[in-house]
């Protein structure tokens, strides 16, 4: 698919995930043990045969930036194409910090109007799904629309997530007919999953256009004022799809993997999902060790009891622990003795000897970045 | 080529013929080790934790797996403008084209590589080696002696001294004589065959040695014995960490198995020293609820839904529910069927060991193919192969690569049996 390009928006500054977006952008947040949210979107592009994408960001981009780097790991390091990372930047007509998502393009032209695919797919980096968009841009040709947008059925999201998302309504030939961002009270039955498909040619006229008439965000100034004048089609995405809108969402996502269903098709597919490579000694197990129905990452050393939980890289889990139901990132250590129940370990954090702590399934508890307990 | 320093040369072309099926197909430096990596990313894990940005690898057996691994260096950082990696192979010359014939003769083939870079030291290693070493403070202490050779030791056990090359030393570690598997040795100071020499004396040695027909060509035995005749100023620097030459299966065994200690004498986990190989493309590993692992390594892309004791498992390794796996090594991308049991044994990469198939029961006896190779407790299944549901085998067994279910006459292969392609099964 080098008819398409690939832009990538990383999200606007978001307090949904708490303590865990206040130092990164959510497109970075660990997942799954040794992924970050954005390798799901970057990947799918890859597989997708998309090799000319850029990545649209701008709030606590440092971990984003560490964790592309030159792309190699997505085999985005090309001479020509490859990975383009577009933070904000002040020039004689820029202004500065992007006001929206479609503020986010137009600040960047150039790059539209120098790459040379017909088209553009343009996805969030924060959902965490296994997709080819090459069946929905050739949906999108046949239906001769003016924008696609992949979007998916709800009916194994709560009504809290619902809230979260743009909900939509189409005809019978795929139409969407009416669109709602984040709605109060979301009726109907289908999700826009954040990923859009038109022409390129198309994008830069648009932004232009929008731009003169002072529009800054691409759904809620642009697609929703325009579904009568354009030609916007849905395609129906039937597989996994976790937006990671809040914390709840966040929580499942990462324990829906330990469903072996959800595993395959996300991660044992012929799609792989790439991410950066840290060169950790595969995981050990001492004696004491006690492991059940966990997902753990190399690097981590085990002496205690986990169960239905996800270890990132480099977790150490010392005697006596007991951990259930819940999420280690990278580098945490929990002490001898020392038990948690539903709760979310932020990177680097320590659990001392003894310390108990317990979260809700709906409100894990969260602890932030580096704090010892 | 901008001028190095020094440049590493590591010797990677040995078959390794100890191990087995192991190294039928591939090269010793190629085989797995450790839960992730191959044998030779130790040393060019240290080459590039040292700051030697340029490293040529000499291959000539069975290279295929080994280059491919090694590519052009990139998990080692070693993928460079200036220097790098480069891989050596025997080549063709203007009358005939010449295999390595000895270890100081691949060097000395690749001479022109070497001068091109025109480097002050050359280090020559030996890429079949389990260690972590710091080759900079050797080259410190080559440079502090003024030597014109340095050469690393170890200190053995005094019994298996006479296994080894060993160095008689003065106080200020001078070598004043070197014995190549001396009878009655007189120091436990083994060569680990890791030398530092100055490149233009390098030079006029294997020059020399290469007009030599008596010469077996070979570090230990003729270029190093030539320098001390020589009288030239031959150093030994002292090792004492960690350091396996692997080339047994026993030794190949036991030094995985050292791994799984609680605190073990080779530390993998250190974040200043970290050992770099070409990362599978796999999720983090996952261990279901009828799982139970303990005192075990265990990498990404398993699937554990069995019991896991003591043992070293690789990527990609599914073990089903009911199975016992004791003691083993289980290399990347096998399956391990419903209730098998796997005891002391080492099964190669993507190989399936079927349903209730027993491996590596009862007692140990004699193989009836290689006694020399196979000797000790543990039975070696290669790779690519498929043992067929409800098979029995027995210990120190060994079965063929890409063994298929067909090549199976009997359910039951005892201790020291064997089977391989075109050979019979028993």
């Amino acid at each position: 698919m080098k008819r398409a390009m690939g832009i990538i928006l990383t999200g606007g500054k978001n307090n949904r995930l708490k303590e865990l977006s206040v130092e990164r952008s959510i497109a970075a947040i660990p997942f799954g043990g040794k992924y970050r949210a954005i390798d799901f979107t970057l990947s799918n592009m890859v597989n997708s045969g998309i090799v000319n994408v850029g990545v649209l960001t701008q709030y606590s981009i440092r971990s984003l930036i560490d964790h592309l780097g030159s792309g190699k790991e997505w085999d985005l390091d090309r001479k020509n194409e490859g990975l383009r990372i577009f933070p904000p930047y002040l020039s004689e007509f820029g202004n500065g910090w992007y006001k929206g998502s479609a503020d986010a393009i137009y600040n960047n032209m150039t790059f539209l109007e120098r790459s040379d695919e017909e088209f553009v797919v343009i996805a969030n980096g924060y959902a965490i799904y296994n997709m080819d968009y090459t069946p929905m841009l050739e949906q999108h040709v046949d239906k001769d629309a003016d924008i696609t947008i992949a979007c998916r059925a709800l009916d194994d999201l709560t009504e809290n997530d619902k809230k979260t998302l743009g909900i939509v309504e189409i005809d019978e030939d795929s139409r969407i007919v009416d669109f709602k961002e984040k709605p109060l009270n979301p009726t109907g039955s289908l999700g826009s999953m954040g990923v859009y498909i038109m022409k390129r040619k198309f994008l830069i006229e648009l932004m232009q256009d929008s731009a003169a008439k002072g529009y800054t965000d691409l759904v809620m100034d642009i697609i929703i004022r325009s579904i009568d004048s354009m030609r916007i089609y849905a395609y129906i995405f039937k597989g996994y799809w976790r937006p990671l809108n809040s914390i709840q969402l966040y929580y499942r996502a990462n324990m829906d993997l330990l469903d072996p269903r959800v595993r395959r098709e996300l991660l044992m597919d012929r799609r792989k999902i790439y991410t950066k490579v840290k060169d950790e000694a595969p995981a050990k197990y001492n004696e004491e060790a006690d492991v059940k129905n966990s997902i753990i990452a190399d690097g981590c050393i085990i002496e205690g009891k986990v169960e239905n939980s996800v270890l990132n890289r480099g977790v150490r889990v010392m005697k006596g622990v007991h951990i259930k139901n819940s999420i280690l990132m990278q580098g945490t250590t929990v002490e001898e003795g020392a038990q948690l129940n539903y709760c979310i370990l932020d990177k680097g954090v320590t659990i001392t000897a003894g310390k108990t702590l317990i979260g809700d399934q709906e409100w894990p508890l969260i602890v932030g970045k580096k704090i010892t307990v | 080529m901008a001028r190095k320093e020094i440049i590493a040369l590591i010797l990677a072309g040995g078959q390794g013929s100890r191990l087995g099926v192991l190294t039928h197909n591939i090269a010793k430096p190629a085989v797995l080790y450790g839960g992730k990596y191959r044998i030779i990313d130790f040393t060019l894990s240290n080459c590039i934790n040292s700051n030697i940005d340029t490293v040529g690898v000499l291959t000539q057996y069975q290279p295929l797996k080994l280059h491919s691994h090694i590519g052009i260096g990139k998990p080692w950082d070693l993928d460079r403008m200036n220097g790098g990696l480069t891989i050596l192979t025997p080549y063709q010359r203007f009358e005939k084209g010449e295999w390595y014939s000895g270890t100081a003769d691949a060097v000395l083939q690749n001479i022109n590589y070497v001068e091109e870079i025109s480097p002050k030291y050359v280090l020559i290693l030996s890429g079949d080696h389990i260690y972590k070493m710091n080759y900079s403070e050797m080259l410190e202490f080559h440079k502090k002696k003024n030597a014109d050779a340095t050469i690393s030791v170890i200190d053995v056990p005094y019994e298996e001294a006479s296994r080894y090359g060993i160095m008689n030393i003065t106080d200020s570690n001078k070598i004043f004589e070197f014995e190549e598997k001396p009878q009655k040795p007189k120091s436990t100071l083994a060569s680990m065959g890791i030398y530092i020499f100055n490149w233009s004396i390098l030079k006029e040695y294997l020059m020399r040695d290469h007009e030599d027909p008596n010469s077996e060509h070979d570090f230990g035995k003729n270029i190093i014995p030539a320098m001390l005749n020589d009288g030239k100023n031959l150093y030994a620097y002292q090792f004492t960490g960690y350091w396996r030459d692997v080339g047994t299966i026993q030794a190949f065994w036991e030094s995985n198995m050292n791994l799984i200690d609680r605190i073990p004498e080779f530390n993998m986990y250190d974040p200043y020293w970290k050992i770099y190989t070409p990362n599978p493309v796999y999720p983090a590993h996952f261990i279901g609820e009828t799982g139970k692992v303990t005192k075990s390594i265990i990498a990404e892309g398993c699937m554990i839904y069995g019991t896991v004791r003591n043992s070293v498992i690789f990527p990609g390794v599914t073990v089903q529910e009911g199975a016992v796996i004791q003691d083993s090594i289980i290399m990347s991308d096998a399956f391990i069927g419903h209730n098998a049991e796997i005891n002391c044994s080492i099964i190669g990469e993507g190989s399936v060991i079927g349903n209730h198939v027993r491996c590596g029961v009862g007692e140990f006896a004699e193989n009836l193919y290689n006694p020399k190779v196979y000797n000790t407790n543990i039975t070696v299944i290669g790779s690519n192969t498929v043992i067929p549901n409800g098979t029995t085998i027995g210990r120190n067994v060994v079965i063929d690569n890409f063994v298929i279910p067909q090549d199976f006459t009997t359910s039951e292969i005892p201790s020291g049996g064997y089977l391989m392609k075109g050979g019979n099964g028993q």
